[in-house]
């Protein structure tokens, strides 16, 4: 842990959906905040600064749009900043805010991130024709299946480790009241024998499109003390990112991913991630990233994150239990998909998870990635103050 | 009374004036003239294609251009079978990232001449190009590439690009 404690007070989230066609996406943010401040028993008069994420902003066509959500965020006359770090963004706005109150600037920050899919079409954002390539790029799984097939290639993993990630993280979702996805039907046979949008990758296998906010209070130790329910005191952050392009880039371990690990781990006093993290939440957009991140993370060694999924160790009632709220795979408001991963991180060691609760998790980390697999943040978070 | 209007639809369009930078620029003119170049870091000996000014890796800066062949060995790719705004090509298209003879890195372009169950990883490629009359400051002066009768890449060759 560096510089002044601080911990998570309040968390709050929406009901995430395809499209919410009765708030504005300064309704959906304020939604989502008033739920923080209500979960941190706090007032807007007791927010000392707002920190705001969102992926890019072609993804709604709206430019800089927190200039016209600081009134929603009661953001007037108070510091406000914003954070671009492409699918990773709800990680490092949460990164951002915590950092303000280690560094003795404020007392209580209200951090939010967003994303209303709605309103554009990201997969055509995703898809621009840029003038000396090819227009061969269809979205995010056009970019990644060809790395997935990489790691199966890499791995030997049984080709259904996909499915078996889906289909765990679509149960877990039934236990989340805020999951986007409530598929009660789900089965691995359904998984299987669902379209290959981009082979490898199959249409049960990728993340929904969703309209979704999430926000959390960050506040110091003086702030904690003063809270009745129990709060996540953080315990590391690290945010790191390399070039998309570069001649010997391993893609399907990235080493900006690895080092970003590094980095957290000894901030919060962890040697052996395995055995000394709770439960994770991590950014699974197809569901091969769980196995490829497990191995990024430390989870697991180098190719064999696989046997972790087969053999259910990351289910919610296994020794490391991985996305217990449904995760991307169930959600996936872009912006604040990230900041959703810290969230549930958070209620997990506040014990506050609801029925996707993991008993006893006193560390938890929360997990996300962003851009060409280039942009990585985490965090660790605890029930108990960190002690190094 | 009809429904009230809650929402609208406004399709907006921008466009760019691109101005590349010197090393794109003279990527992009040798394009024009039919030929594939990249260039040599001087630090990791690693070559780029397509030319970048600088190495990522290493952030030192590029002297020295390499000629590039129009063969190449399939690394990795993706079947599209999945319809999507601005597409321009019939389904399913396969992308293939190839490592072109002589560079370092992978780019990705279409596969065509074989059926998207026959692609493999590994398969050895070559570069086919729209007509001479059309070529353009452009990578995409590259249409495709084709398989060519030659035996698959050793993993061993190409793993640490995949
Ligand atoms: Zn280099």
């Amino acid at each position: 842990m560096s510089g002044k404690l601080a911990a998570v007070l309040g968390t709050g989230q929406t009901k995430h959906v395809s499209a919410r066609k009765d708030v504005s996406i300064a309704g959906l943010v304020r939604e989502a905040a008033d739920r923080a401040l209500a979960d941190a028993q706090l007032e807007w008069k007791d927010i000392d600064a707002v920190v705001v994420g969102k992926a890019p902003d072609m993804f709604e066509g709206v430019m800089m749009p927190e200039l016209y959500l600081a009134e929603a965020l009661g953001a007037l006359g108070k510091p406000m900043f914003r954070v671009h770090t492409a699918g990773s963004v709800g990680g490092s706005t949460a990164v951002v805010a915590s950092h303000l109150v280690q560094g003795g600037i404020h007392e209580r920050v209200l951090t939010v991130a967003f994303e209303k899919q709605s309103e554009s079409n990201a997969m055509w954002a995703l898809s621009i024709r840029i003038p000396f390539s090819q227009p061969l790029v269809a979205g995010a799984g056009g970019y990644f299946a060809p790395i997935v097939r990489g790691y199966i290639r890499k791995s030997g993993a049984p080709l259904d480790t996909g499915y078996k990630v889906v289909l765990k993280d679509r149960l877990n979702a039934l236990k989340n009241p805020f999951a986007h996805v409530h598929d009660h039907e789900i089965t691995y046979e359904k998984i299987a024998e669902s379209p290959l949008l981009w082979d490898p990758i199959r249409y049960a296998e990728t993340c929904p499109s969703s309209d979704g906010a999430a926000a959390m209070v960050i506040g110091s130790e003086a702030a904690a003390a003063k809270q009745d329910r129990p709060v996540a005191w953080i315990h590391g952050t690290s945010v790191k990112s390399e070039p998309t392009m570069g001649a010997g880039r391993d893609r399907v371990n990235p080493h900006a991913g690895r080092m970003c690990a590094q980095e957290v781990y000894k901030e919060a006093g962890i040697t052996d991630p395995f055995r000394q993290i709770d439960c994770a939440e991590i950014y699974v957009p197809f569901s091969w990233f769980e196995p490829m991140w497990m191995e990024n993370l430390g989870f697991a060694e180098e190719g064999t994150g696989w046997k972790m999924v087969q053999d259910g160790t990351t289910s919610l009632t296994g020794e490391m239990p991985i996305n217990m709220s449904g995760g991307v795979l169930s959600t996936n408001p872009i912006g604040a998909s990230g900041m959703i991963r810290f969230l549930e991180a958070a209620n997990q060691v506040r014990g506050m998870a609801g029925e996707h609760q993991v008993p006893d998790a006193k560390v938890a980390m929360g997990h996300a990635y962003g851009g060409g697999s280039q942009f990585f943040a985490m965090w660790v978070v605890g029930s108990e103050k960190p002690t190094s | 009374m009809s429904e009230p209007v809650t929402g609208i639809t406004t399709p907006i369009r921008m466009e760019y004036r691109y101005t590349p930078g010197r090393t794109t620029s003279d990527f992009l003119k040798a394009m024009k003239g039919g030929r594939m170049e990249g260039r040599r870091c001087p630090s990791c000996r690693k070559v780029y294609f397509p030319a970048r000014g600088g190495c990522s890796m290493c952030g030192r800066e590029f002297a020295e251009t390499v000629p590039i062949k129009e063969t190449g060995t399939l690394a990795t790719f993706a079947v599209v079978n999945v319809n999507f705004a601005n597409r321009v090509i019939d389904l399913p298209y396969v992308t293939a990232e190839v490592v072109f003879d002589g560079a370092d890195t992978t780019t990705m372009v279409l596969l065509r001449g074989v059926s998207p169950e026959e692609v493999r990883m590994g398969m050895r490629v070559k570069a086919h190009w729209i007509p001479k009359e059309e070529w353009d400051y452009s990578l995409a002066n590259i249409d495709y590439v084709e398989p060519i009768d030659e035996p698959d890449a050793e993993y061993d060759s190409y793993k640490d690009l995949v």
